[in-house]
C-alpha cells in the first residue's frame, strides 16, 4: 500500500540525507525505522506526506504517487496521511477539542473552519476517540495545561480523526518517561491494529523498536542496511547500523573508557598550557 | 589565554573581548578624547540661559495654577478630536497591518510578497510622525483627516513590523502538524499561526493606541488637528497657564490607557 521507489533526497548544501531508498509496506504492518541521528529517518517520514520534498524517487500511496501532486490534489492526499511528532506539535493556545478536531481540516472548507462549524458526526467521532485515549474529561482545557503523555494523546486523535490509511510516527515516546512511553507505544499499536492501519515509527530506543514493532527497517547515511523481524536484530546488525559499541549491556567498558578519557584529558591540557 | 601556569598552580582567566593590548587601550583612549572633544565644541550662550531660565520657571510655576476654565471648550473639542483620531487610525491601522505583517513574514510569504511588504514597512517606520504630517497637511490641509492619515501610516509600519517579526518565530513543528492534516494555507494561518501570536498583537495594538494618543498632541503642532493645535496655540499666545492644563489632562489620559493595557495584557497569555 506504501510503495518508495528510488528515494533520493539532498539537501542545499549537497548533503544526501536519503540515497536511494526503496521500500513496500504493507497494511496492518508496524514497522520501526531505526538508525543514528542525521540518518534520514526523519527525512524519510515527512517525504511521504511531502513536508520535505524529495529530490527524485516515487512515493506511492494506494496507487497514487504523491511524489507529482500539487495544491489541492497534495493536500487532499494528506490528509488521509496521519502523523504523530516528536514534541506532540500540538497548538498549545487551542483547547484539547480543537486540536483533535483540526484533524478534519483537510475535509472542510475555510469559512467552516474559521468558525469551527464541525459537523456533528466529526464533533461525535472526536468525543469517541477523546475517550478511547483516555481524556474524556480534559476535552476543553488548553492543550498547554496538558502533561506529555496526555499531550502525544491527544495527537495520536488528531492524527486517527484524519481517518487516513497510514501513520506516519516521527520518534513518538523521545520526550516521554519510559513508562509513559510504553503506554503510548501500546495505545498506538492497540489504535493501528483495530483499524488494519500501516504505521511507520521513527524511533532512537531499540529496545521499544524490538517490543512493539513487526519489522525493524535500519537506515545509515540515506541507505537501508536492515529490513527484517525484530528477531533478526543483532549486535552485529546493531554495529552495522549505529557503528561500534558494546551492546551486551554490561558495565566493564565502562571502565575502560572512563580510563581512556582521563588520558586523554591530561594530554588537552598539556597541550593548553604549551600553548599558551 | 584561558589558561596560565604560575607559581601555585594553574591560573584560568577570561577572554578579552580585544585580544591585542595596545588596540585595546588605544580604542578606549580615542573614544575618551572624542567625548571630551565633542562636549567642549557645545556652545553654550550662558547669557542667553541665564534669560532663559525667568520663562523656562514661569513655564514650570504656571503647573501649580493650571487654568482649566478659560479655555474649556477648546480644551474638551481638542481632546475629543484627539481621541476620536486615535481610535480610528488604530483600528483602520491594524487592519492593514494585518495582511502587510503576515506578507512580510518570511517563513510564509513567497519572495516577491516578503520584499513588498518589507518595502511597505521600511518606508513607514523611516520617517518619523511629524514630517508624515507635514506632508499630509500640505495634501489635505489643517485638521484632523491629515492626523489621522499620519497616524494610520505609522500604526501600519509598527505594527506589521513586529507582527512579522512574531511570525517568523512562531514554533515550526506546530505549523507543520496543522499542515500535514491536509489544511489549505488559509486555515493553516488561523489555526496554527493566529493562535500563536495573537495575545502579543492584542497587547501590541494596546500599547499602539496609547502612543497614537501621544502622537497625536504632537502632530497637532504641526496643524494636524486635535489636541495638539489647541496646545500650539497656548503656547504662542503665552497662556502657559492652559498649556499646562491641556499637558495635565494628556498626561492623565496616557496613564489611564497605560494602566488599562497593563491589565488587558495580564489577562492574555
Amino acid at each position: 500500500m506504501l510503495i518508495l521507489e528510488n528515494l533520493i533526497m539532498k539537501y542545499g548544501s549537497g548533503d544526501l540525507a536519503l540515497n536511494g531508498v526503496s521500500l513496500r509496506f504493507d497494511k496492518g504492518e508496524i514497522v520501526a525505522l531505526i538508525g543514528p541521528s542525521g540518518a534520514g529517518k526523519s527525512t524519510l517520514i515527512r517525504c511521504v506526506n511531502r513536508l520535505v520534498e524529495p529530490t527524485s524517487g516515487s512515493i506511492d500511496v494506494n496507487g497514487k504517487n504523491i511524489a507529482s501532486l500539487k495544491g489541492t490534489e497534495l493536500r487532499r492526499a494528506r490528509r488521509k496521511i496521519g502523523m504523530i511528532f516528536q514534541e506532540y506539535a500540538l497548538v498549545e493556545r487551542l483547547t484539547v477539542m480543537e486540536n483533535i478536531l483540526s484533524g478534519r481540516l483537510g475535509y472542510m472548507g475555510f469559512w467552516k473552519s474559521w468558525f469551527r462549524k464541525f459537523s456533528s458526526g466529526d464533533v461525535a467521532k472526536a468525543l469517541n476517540l477523546l475517550e478511547r485515549v483516555g481524556l474524556s474529561e480534559h476535552f476543553d482545557k488548553r492543550a498547554d495545561a496538558l502533561s506529555g503523555g496526555q499531550r502525544q494523546r491527544v495527537g495520536i486523535a488528531r492524527a486517527l480523526l484524519q481517518e487516513p490509511d497510514l501513520l506516519l510516527v516521527d520518534e513518538p515516546t523521545a520526550s516521554l518517561d519510559p513508562k509513559t512511553a510504553r503506554q503510548i507505544m501500546r495505545l498506538i499499536k492497540e489504535l493501528c491494529s483495530e483499524r488494519n492501519l500501516l504505521a511507520v515509527i521513527n524511533l532512537h530506543d531499540v529496545g521499544l523498536a524490538k517490543m512493539f514493532s513487526d519489522r525493524i527497517i535500519g537506515l545509515r547515511k540515506g541507505r537501508v542496511v536492515f529490513d527484517d523481524t525484530p528477531d533478526e536484530l543483532n549486535d552485529t546488525i546493531l554495529t552495522e547500523i549505529y557503528g561500534e559499541e558494546d551492546w551486551s549491556g554490561s558495565a566493564d567498558k565502562k571502565k575502560v573508557s572512563a580510563q581512556v578519557r582521563e588520558h586523554k584529558h591530561m594530554e588537552s591540557m598539556d597541550y593548553a598550557l604549551a600553548n599558551d | 589565554m584561558p589558561l596560565v601556569q604560575s607559581a601555585g598552580g594553574v591560573c584560568w582567566k577570561k577572554r578579552k573581548i580585544i585580544e591585542n593590548t595596545p588596540l585595546r587601550i588605544s580604542l578606549i583612549l580615542a573614544g575618551v578624547i572624542y567625548i571630551a572633544l565633542a562636549l567642549s565644541s557645545v556652545d553654550v550662550n550662558w547669557v542667553r540661559v541665564q534669560e532663559g531660565m525667568g520663562r523656562g520657571l514661569a513655564f514650570l510655576g504656571s503647573f501649580l495654577q493650571p487654568d482649566f476654565f478659560s479655555r474649556s471648550a477648546e480644551i474638551f473639542e481638542g481632546i475629543l478630536e484627539s481621541i476620536t483620531m486615535t481610535v480610528v487610525a488604530t483600528a483602520v491601522g491594524i487592519i492593514l497591518s494585518i495582511p502587510v505583517g503576515v506578507g512580510a513574514a518570511g517563513n510564509i510569504a513567497p519572495f516577491p510578497v516578503y520584499f513588498i511588504c518589507r518595502s511597505i514597512i521600511t518606508v513607514s517606520r523611516t520617517f518619523p510622525e511629524v514630517i508624515i504630517a507635514i506632508f499630509f497637511v500640505a495634501m489635505f490641509g489643517f485638521g484632523a483627516l491629515a492626523g489621522m492619515l499620519t497616524l494610520t501610516f505609522a500604526t501600519i509600519g509598527f505594527l506589521a513590523k513586529l507582527l512579522a517579526d512574531d511570525i517568523e518565530d512562531i514554533d515550526p513543528v506546530q505549523t507543520e502538524a496543522i499542515r500535514s492534516t491536509g489544511a489549505g494555507f488559509f486555515q493553516i494561518l488561523t489555526w496554527s499561526v493566529q493562535p500563536q501570536v495573537m495575545p502579543r498583537l492584542i497587547g501590541l495594538s494596546v500599547y499602539r493606541l496609547d502612543i497614537n494618543f501621544r502622537e497625536s498632541a504632537v502632530i497637532g503642532i504641526v496643524g494636524a488637528g486635535g489636541i495638539g493645535a489647541t496646545l500650539n496655540t497656548s503656547i504662542d499666545r503665552y497662556e502657559y497657564d492652559t498649556t499646562a492644563a491641556i499637558l495635565i489632562i494628556i498626561i492623565v489620559i496616557v496613564m489611564c490607557a497605560e494602566y488599562a493595557s497593563g491589565i488587558i495584557r495580564k489577562r492574555l497569555q
